[in-house]
């Protein structure tokens, strides 16, 4: 690989580069690396910062929504002045003062099962933040179609799970459907934005995410593929969970049910535990 | 035996609160079971009419998802730890 960082990429970064693990080799290959990061929001937020200031070259953000101000309590990529700014645009100004290296793509639309797989099939990695489950299935299932490695995160209340998900790589490699092979019904699960959340845990669990994507990117070190990652920041506690291929997985294993994109409905937000 | 039950966040309020739970039991139905008369509710919200643990609730033994052992029958033993892990999807909005 031909490097020719110029003299402010090489102290910009030369905290990685430094870094035997990751080095000029490794700085010029998450230079020319495409993420896309669904959802703008609390995971969103760290991630695509981290990722940005890490010098991924090029960062797709899709989200839908505008800045709200019940979301400045958690989503730090946005602030007072970005308030009825779609979040994708607000991230990308965020980003652009961060690191001007970095090509931001803002979708400010919804991932339909009409659109995954196009905006999916440019990136080399996903970065799942969103806050629905329709949306994490249709996510799943399209980086599976794609090829594409998926890190995959969730928060609730005091709660988050990390997971990676790659079984086009790796032929024990969990899918998302192989942890949970379908939406739950309406008013069985929390996933609605009622129910509350500690502002800083989308922090722990988007930096958690970061890091792992960027090793993802490297290549470097363990994978999170074949763990659930939770966390329990009332009991201050991080925990890894064995995840297996489910051999009767809808998606991905060769008992296959699913072909093609499934659009779920967004069940009402009835849950009230 | 007795055995530790991990609540996750979602089910604490049927635990009052309580993020952990000592039952007695030889297998994990028998865990879910004694939860049940310790915290009435909460075993319709980890299992099916049918008893069949829920697809969108994984249970653990230790770290392992008892899909891979024996299901629900899976056997505990003395100082086991079971932990239930229900999907979440929060993270944008």
């Amino acid at each position: 690989m031909e490097i020719n960082f110029t003299e402010e990429q090489l102290e910009r970064y030369s905290r990685h580069i430094i870094l035997p693990e990751v080095g000029p080799e490794g700085q010029a290959k998450l230079l020319s690396s495409r993420v896309l990061i669904v959802g703008a929001g609390g995971l969103g937020s760290p991630t695509a910062m981290y990722l940005a200031a890490a010098g991924v070259g090029t960062i797709g953000i899709i989200d839908a929504d505008c800045v709200d101000l019940s979301n400045l309590q958690r989503q730090i990529a946005h602030g007072q002045d970005r308030l009825g700014m779609p979040k994708a645009e607000s991230a990308k100004k965020t980003i652009a003062n961060l690191n001007p290296d970095v090509k931001v793509i803002a979708y400010n639309e919804r991932l339909t099962s009409e659109n995954a797989r196009e905006i999916i099939r440019e990136y080399d990695l996903v970065l799942d933040g969103s806050d629905n489950f329709p949306t994490r299935f249709l996510v799943n299932d399209a980086c599976f179609f794609e090829k594409k490695p998926l890190v995959s995160a969730a928060m609730f209340r005091f709660e988050g799970q990390l997971a990676t998900f790659k079984p086009h790589e790796d032929a024990d490699g969990p899918c998302y459907r192989c942890l949970y092979p379908e939406p739950p019904p309406a008013g069985l699960v929390p996933s609605c934005s009622e129910a509350g959340i500690l502002g800083a845990l989308a922090g722990a669990v988007g930096t958690m995410q970061a890091v792992e994507a960027l090793k993802e990117l490297l290549g470097i070190g363990e994978s999170l593929s074949g763990w659930l990652m939770t966390f329990d920041a009332l009991r201050m506690e991080w925990r890894k969970l064995r995840l297996r291929k489910d051999p009767h997985c809808p998606l991905c294993s060769d008992k296959a049910t699913i072909h093609e994109l499934v659009e779920y409905e967004q069940p009402a937000c009835t849950w009230q535990a | 035996m007795s055995v530790t039950v991990r609540i996750p966040t979602p089910l604490r309020r049927l635990t009052g609160g309580a993020d952990e739970v000592q039952v007695e039991a030889k297998t994990v139905a028998e865990a879910i079971d004694a939860l049940e008369a310790k915290h009435p509710g909460i075993k319709e919200r980890i299992c099916d009419e049918q008893g069949e643990i829920r697809r969108f609730v994984n249970i653990y033994v230790n770290d392992e998802d008892v899909r891979f052992l024996e299901g629900k029958d899976t056997p505990v033993k003395d100082g086991d730890e079971i932990s239930i892990v229900p999907a979440i999807a929060g993270g944008a909005a």
